[in-house]
């Protein structure tokens, strides 16, 4: 029951075939809503393929900034007739279903409920360009022009769209403007245009970037001050090691000698690379690594070695649907409990949650404070949906007086003032010791990093005695960890309310427009955000302070809502999951129907929407 | 074994040229079996770092899982270490080669750790051409799990548990060239005079040099069945040549047969010496030196010494083009692209 559809409040869904440039033109089109000025956001739903099997492109526009996904198709453009029969049945009651008439459709298939928009583009498209590359690319600029009519999106919009893409090259853009045209007229000249619903230029995206999660961890490596990046390919984390690499060759080789300020290194498997990624922290680097849920396990030895032998490393988890190779290209957020607790042995790890690409730029470069002031991994848990798709953010920024944690590296300097110095003394009480690197003094700071028990001077023990005060310290660590994650963030109901509503990374856009639309039906229900693990005391007391909380996660056995059980001690009857494991971003909608399931009617105050009838989906 | 080493040294003992005395090399007393070969090449690793005289803390060890991995504890005291995980000493070397170039890197595997668990890592090192010396302490076993065959173990060959290898063998320094190793040599733990110059040359090499000791293990494979035995290592030994390494082009010796010697000039201006050339073997041609090690392995015999160098190939810095300043001495100041450029970035994303 969500909010149907209006003026700047609809959804677009593109179905095509992969590999034949339709992406590039559906992000054109999102684009275009996004130069006029209303909030947008767009989901790329594509196969484990490179080529010719069904891809789907969402744009949700909403005035109201809600960027979470939303049930219920407005306008279907099927361009691929594999999967005619799955669009046209997702398609809303009241939606338009736009398609290629050069291959009819069926009047067998036809619905009796939605609107039909025929446009021969295949033919237009072959009549207008001679060369076949050309014809397919333009066939999808034809539809984006058809659209464009149909929503009322300014010409002068795609204009600059085609200037940015293709700088200098104006038979490009005029090609692309030709078949920007022809599907204008098309539309003009048989269909009634615009729409009922359709786009009306705002202001709301002034300043505002459309970026992805992972491009903008890699930024956050660059300003991070990450020097080495070890990685194995894998779905959906290689475009971060892509835009790593295009911007540390942008931005970070040295004028004069044209040296690089950089190591990237393609690893033959995610052990090596996590390897890499250890070895070059130890040795005073900031490095890291991307992956996927199948490269953390396999990452998962290093990971405890990190941890008992206390090294800084920093990995960034884009998850996908697991187990095993699961969905690779499908979201979730399932890798938590085997990242928190990664490696055999007591281990429990400090994990980020961005929710925006601007907290991915922010938290990434966190990162390596965290982990060298920690001295043990920090995983960065983003996923496809934040990493892959184009997300409408804040700017990314960067406090010019911001200065690098080196966390506590002795200098030969202050060895010279020791009498002696071990590795693993908790000289200032709060679990962290103090190392040193490789080549600092002649005769003072040398010891043995090992995975194995050591004394508090890094000499190989098995003492009993030794062994339990070290694992008690990487405790008294933990808890001063608390102090230093970023903050749980609240949403609360004036007065506090006896529900609760707890969210992290992609589910807080769905999460946070549900709230909304509880609160319209007349339900208190406060929120809050975790951006970080270990937990700390604010996060038990918002648990205490409420009687009943819904946990939203992408995950079929509720492992967040399980951490927060095990960490904080909660009486599991407390806490509700409310979950979405299908490999599709879970929408507000779900999580609603969700909630009101566990909430009997009377919870309600007896209001209407101020909207009217919810469109029925 | 003993439990204490003598603190007393001879007022007199000699400092190498920047100063050091040769106890600045060395470690804790090892805690390995007694007559472990793998004690006489950490015995080796100390003569050479000394007499080369580099700065003990301005070396890195590195090491993987093994009674071989645990001798880094054993040579160079004042150098740091990482004793890894089974296997992978060659990634961890990787990233921290790469985050300080100026470093000198002893990385210790045994044949457990390098021909098992780490035979895919191991491939990837000699690719990428890291500039570290790779020591393979070879017994043919797994020592420190109690005597369990490794990959190097020949078939056929028995330890002390009796049971005759299965499968194949594989050798690692035949594997090395096949790689494109730049520098490959293979020695025996009871042959210093052999060992000593050959890691030198390994140090002083520009990139990947591996040496394959040959390092019997006195508990499980010494038996008169093994081929990994010091009788057998011995009795089997068939040499590429006599090695000498020499710092100083000054000290070239001027007895020399032509036709039986051959000078290397390494990238640092140092000098390889071979003398007493084996016949047919040309330690610059990696065709002929693939040829001999073929060639004794069909005859039973193992081919030590320095087997193969090019001193043309580029280590990893170079191929990576990295800034000449170490990558963990560069300040915020240089990595830190600025807020100018961010807003740049912004732009880019509207």
């Amino acid at each position: 029951m969500s909010a149907g559809y209006g003026v700047n409040d609809f959804v677009v869904r593109f179905a095509n075939v992969n590999g034949t440039g339709s992406a590039s033109a559906n992000t054109m089109f999102a684009k275009s809503i996004f130069r006029s000025g209303v909030p947008v956001s767009a989901k790329n739903i594509f196969p484990s393929n490179i080529q010719g099997l069904p891809t789907w492109y969402e744009v949700r526009v909403s005035a109201q900034g809600y960027v979470g996904r939303r049930d219920g198709i407005n306008i279907m453009v099927s361009i691929n007739p594999q999967s005619t029969d799955r669009d046209l049945k997702d398609t809303a009651t009241g939606g338009y279903f736009l398609y290629d008439s050069t291959w009819p459709l069926p009047p067998e298939k036809r619905r009796s409920d939605i609107h039909y928009l025929e446009i021969p583009l295949m033919e237009l498209s072959n009549k207008n360009f001679t060369e076949p590359r050309f014809r397919q690319l333009f066939k999808n600029i034809i539809y984006v022009g058809a659209l464009s009519a149909l929503l009322n999106i300014e010409r002068e919009i795609f204009e600059g769209l085609f200037q940015d893409q293709f700088p200098g090259k104006e038979k490009v853009v005029a090609s692309n403007l030709k078949a920007l045209d022809l599907g204008i007229e098309y539309a003009r000249a048989n269909w009634k245009c615009p729409l009922d619903f359709h786009i009306e230029k705002l202001n709301l995206t002034d300043g505002k970037i459309l970026m992805d999660g992972n491009t903008a961890c890699a930024l956050g490596a660059v300003y991070g001050g990450a020097t080495v990046m070890a990685w194995y390919p894998i779905t959906p984390s290689t475009s971060v090691a892509d835009a790593f690499d295009e911007y540390c060759n942008k931005l970070r080789v040295d004028p004069e000698t044209g040296k690089n300020k950089f190591a990237i290194v393609q690893a033959e498997d995610e052990l090596a690379a996590i390897g890499v990624v250890i070895g070059a922290n130890w040795n005073g680097a900031r490095a890291f690594t991307a992956t996927s849920g199948p490269g953390v396990s396999l990452m998962n030895e290093f990971l405890g070695l990190a941890y008992f032998a206390e090294i800084p490393t920093v990995l960034i988890d884009v998850q996908r649907a697991g187990p095993s190779t699961g969905m690779p290209t499908r979201t979730q957020q399932a890798d938590i409990t085997s990242a928190f607790y990664a490696s055999h042995g007591d281990t429990k790890h400090v994990l980020l949650f961005p929710s925006t690409p601007l907290e991915c730029f922010e938290l990434t470069a966190t990162a390596f404070d965290l982990a060298e002031r920690l001295q043990t991994p920090i995983m960065v848990m983003t996923d496809l949906d934040l990493g892959m798709n184009d997300h409408m953010s804040d700017p990314l920024t960067w406090d010019a007086s911001k200065i690098y944690d080196r966390g506590k590296v002795l200098t030969a300097e202050d060895l010279d003032k020791m009498e002696k110095f071990g590795r693993y003394q908790d000289y200032d009480k709060d679990g962290i010791t103090y190392r040193t690197l490789p080549g600092t003094h002649p005769y003072k700071g040398s010891f043995f990093t090992r995975g194995t028990s050591r004394d508090e001077d890094a000499k190989y023990t098995e003492d009993a005695g030794a062994y339990t005060r070290n694992m008690d310290r990487l405790v008294r660590k933990w808890n001063t960890a608390k102090t230093l994650v970023p903050a749980p963030e609240f949403a609360w109901q004036d007065g506090g309310a006896d529900i609760g509503m707890i969210y992290f990374g992609t589910t807080t856009g769905s999460a946070t427009e549900a709230m909304d639309m509880l609160r319209m039906q007349g339900l208190e229900i406060d929120g809050m955000r975790l951006k970080a693990t270990p937990f700390s005391q604010q996060i038990l007391d918002f648990i205490l302070d409420h009687d009943t909380l819904f946990v939203i996660e992408q995950n079929r056995d509720g492992q967040m809502r399980n951490i927060l059980i095990n960490e904080l001690e909660i009486d599991p009857r407390k806490l509700i999951g409310v979950l979405n494991y299908d490999g599709f971003p879970i929408t507000a909608d779900n999580i609603l129907r969700q909630i009101n399931s566990h909430i009997p009617q009377t919870q309600h105050a007896a209001s209407k929407s101020p909207k009217g009838d919810f469109l029925n989906i | 074994m003993s439990y204490k080493r003598p603190n007393f040294r001879h007022p007199a003992s000699a400092t190498n040229s920047i100063g050091f005395h040769k106890k600045d090399y060395e470690g804790a007393l090892s805690t390995l079996c007694a007559g472990c070969g793998h004690d006489s090449i950490s015995a080796a690793i100390i003569q050479a770092c000394f007499e080369l005289a580099i700065p003990p803390h301005r070396i890195a060890k590195i090491s993987g899982i093994g009674c071989s991995s645990k001798t880094p504890t054993y040579f160079l005291s004042n150098s740091h270490g990482f004793n890894s995980v089974h296997g992978r000493m060659p990634s961890v070397a990787t990233g921290a080669v790469l985050a300080n170039k100026e470093l000198t890197y002893i990385g210790v595997s045994g044949d457990g750790d390098t021909a098992s668990i780490g035979m895919g890592q191991f491939a990837h090192v000699v690719r990428r051409n890291l500039n570290m010396l790779y020591v393979v302490m070879n017994n043919g076993c797994y020592g420190l799990t109690k005597g369990q065959d490794s990959a190097t173990a020949d078939p056929g060959s028995m330890g002390k548990a009796g049971v005759a290898t299965m499968f194949s063998s594989i050798d690692l320094a035949g594997l090395a060239l096949e790689l494109g190793a730049g520098f490959v040599a293979r020695s025996f733990s009871g042959d210093k005079d052999q060992l000593i110059p050959l890691i030198k040359a390994g140090i002083a090499h520009e990139g990947f040099a591996l040496i394959d000791v040959l390092s019997p293990c006195v508990t499980f494979n010494n038996t008169t069945t093994s081929t990994k035995s010091y009788t057998y290592v011995r009795d089997h030994m068939d040499t590429t040549s006599i090695t000498d390494f020499v710092q100083e082009k000054s000290e070239i010796k001027a007895s020399v047969k032509p036709g039986e010697h051959k000078v290397i000039e390494m990238h640092d201006g140092s000098l390889i010496e071979l003398s007493a050339l084996a016949a047919g073997w040309d330690p610059t041609d990696r065709l002929s030196a693939i040829n001999a090690i073929h060639k004794a392995n069909s005859k039973g015999e193992v081919l030590t010494g320095l087997i193969f160098v090019d001193t043309d190939q580029r280590e990893v810095h170079k191929i990576l083009n990295t800034v000449d300043q170490p990558l963990n001495e560069l300040e915020q100041r240089v990595l830190m692209p600025g807020v100018e450029a961010l807003e740049e970035i912004n732009a880019s994303f509207r």
